[in-house]
């Protein structure tokens, strides 16, 4: 699967009311909730994102709450998918396995806001257009590209040979 | 092989000969929670996916906590699906208002989660049950749709971090700064996806309600699971209940990525300033911090012996002119015995108010949402940007004893400043 879009930064311990705060949890609706994405650190962000674009950032993001709405948020925005140094443990188990898209890369320091970059996530690689460069990551564990590949955990339990 | 308890437990329930580290395995889980907001997308999952009915009725349970009693209409719908749901499948562990308590502190309290049970949770701070000596993990909600189906999840075993604290707490020095403590030294990714295994003579010396406060916080340093080892403090909590609990040890060979030990008899009481839970600082080091808002409670700090102590200080005092005080009881059980002792007449006449179970004014959902510029000092969990309401406010997070002795001065002040 390949992805292309313009880089939107942002920095280390990016959390899960940043992404989506609490009071727009009244919501399950993707779009409404992207509508908001964002909205407390960059109060314009979900209308400079076209879609496809990708996030970019450091350590630990979606640390904090287990909400699910924060993936939700980011794809509903527009978001194709996110690199981050590190991602919270939970935001990462719900990224897999609602179908949004990551990287871990080390190279994200690299990457500058605004630039186009171009991931493929069978390989790992992050193909940098504006500057030229390629970063190579740890493509997904078989076990988690298999969740993703069936198009998320319910798919994936659906075709599993233990219901059937 | 030899194991640490989270090891031993995720063993149990995987049906699995051995396990190690790093190793993705399925498990099957003793009970699967989820609430107001975290529900909703389970169960819309769950019948998305054609399947009818539940895999067990008595391991799901729904708690409407965070924004019941329904601070609105969408609120409202929202905490009808659990009720709705919960009736259809026939789910006798639904808790309205009225029964309804913040649910880390419910399910304890109820017997419901147990010393050797895997728990997931559909809340971050499920990890609290930990200090039970259950492994206890927070989880998304398509986990917990997917739990509804099979009554199993998919999980990386972690690895173990050990904690070992040495020496005597200090007074008005409790669970809440040992874990504070914790997180400003390694950080809020410093156990990101690992175990925190909590030990020593200081945690065996801790009550269930300082534990509780401890395992409440790993995931602010990035935790799947916050463990302490069941002992005899854990068997007189648990005894009485109906279902059995399993009492696991870690082997003496137990393997640790890391094994941090301190000696905290010079730890005073801390404080998390804004906007991460691991900018910690002494209290008295923090001089002239004004506060508009104090809030005593949650899933971190609302049981009965928190209240015990901000009761303590705030005794025959008043708030400060100008400061909001918010006590608010995690259980129904809490307020009541907080009525029966005087503890709420206390916080009422200190000119506080003494508010019903919920998550709340915490999440900034209700009951005490922070304006532009204003500042609160908190019992909760997280102090990250806008947390308790505007992008533009500060909250601070500290033990009861602090965020009582800052509600008389108006100030985030030392409880032994108070006479």
């Amino acid at each position: 699967m390949i992805i292309k879009g313009k880089v939107h930064k942002f920095a280390d311990d990016i959390n899960t009311d940043d992404i989506i705060a609490a009071k727009y949890l009244v919501s399950t609706d993707a779009q409404e909730l992207g509508k908001h994405c964002m909205e407390t650190i960059s109060s314009d962000f979900s209308q400079a994102v076209s879609p496809g674009d990708i996030i970019v950032a450091g350590r630990n993001f979606g640390c904090g709450s287990s909400r699910e709405h924060a993936p939700l948020a980011i794809k509903g925005c527009g978001v194709a998918a996110v690199i981050a140094k590190s991602f919270a443990a939970i935001f990462f188990r719900n990224s897999i396995n609602i179908g949004l898209p990551f990287l871990e890369s080390l190279d994200v320091d690299k990457i500058n806001d605004g630039d186009m970059v171009e991931i493929d996530l069978t390989s790992g690689v992050i193909k940098n257009i504006t500057q030229d460069k390629n970063y190579r990551t740890q493509a997904f564990p078989k076990f988690l590209q298999e969740i993703v590949e069936s198009g998320g955990l319910i798919n994936w339990v659906k075709k599993s040979t233990k219901l059937q | 092989m030899s194991y640490t308890i989270a090891e031993k437990i995720l063993l149990a329930h995987s049906g699995q000969k051995s396990i190690k580290a790093g190793e993705f395995i399925e498990a099957s889980v003793d009970v699967a929670l989820a609430n107001d907001i975290t529900a909703p997308l389970a169960i819309s999952e769950f019948k998305r996916s054609g399947f009818k009915r539940v895999f067990n009725k008595n391991k799901i349970v729904l708690v409407p906590d965070h924004f019941a009693p329904a601070k609105d209409l969408k609120s409202a719908n929202q905490c009808k699906i659990l009720a709705d749901f919960a009736k259809e499948q026939g789910i006798k562990n639904y808790f309205e208002i009225g029964s309804m308590g913040i649910e880390h502190a419910l399910l304890p309290e109820k017997g419901i989660v147990l010393p050797g049970d895997l728990i997931i949770g559909a809340d971050s701070h499920t990890c609290t049950y930990g200090a039970l000596g259950a492994y206890a993990t927070g989880m998304g909600s398509t986990d917990l749709a997917r739990a509804y189906i099979d009554g199993k999840c998919w999980l990386k075993v972690p690895a173990s971090l050990k904690f070992v604290y040495q020496g005597k707490l200090n007074k008005w020095v409790g669970g809440k700064d040992l874990i504070l403590f914790t997180i400003g030294q390694i950080g809020v990714d410093g156990a990101l996806y690992k175990v925190m295994e909590f030990c020593g003579p200081v945690i065996k010396a801790l009550g269930m309600d300082d534990r509780f406060s401890i395992c409440n916080m790993a995931i602010e340093a990035g935790a799947r699971a916050g463990l302490i080892a069941p002992d005899a403090t854990t068997k007189k909590y648990v005894a009485g209940f109906k279902r059995k609990p399993k009492f696991y040890q870690s082997d003496a060979d137990a393997i640790y990525e890391k094994t941090y030990q301190w000696d905290i008899s010079a730890l005073e009481p801390l404080v998390a300033c804004p906007h991460l839970p691991s900018n910690v600082k002494p209290v008295s080091s923090l001089k002239d911090i004004k506060v508009d808002q104090v809030v005593i409670g949650s899933c971190t700090n609302g049981r009965i012996s928190d209240l015990r102590i901000a009761a303590s200080l705030l005794k025959g005092k008043k708030a400060a002119a100008g400061v909001k005080l918010i006590v608010f009881p995690a259980t129904q059980k809490i307020y009541l015995q907080a009525v029966k002792e005087g503890l709420a007449e206390i916080f009422v006449k200190a000119g506080g108010i003494f508010s019903t179970p919920t998550c709340g004014p915490c999440l900034g959902g209700h009951m005490g949402i922070l304006a532009e510029g204003e500042v609160a000092i908190a019992t909760t969990n997280r102090n990250f940007l806008g947390r308790m309401g505007s992008s533009k406010s500060f909250v601070y997070l500290s033990n009861p004893a602090v965020a009582a002795a800052s509600a008389i001065t108006g100030r985030i002040t030392h409880p032994d400043k108070i006479k």
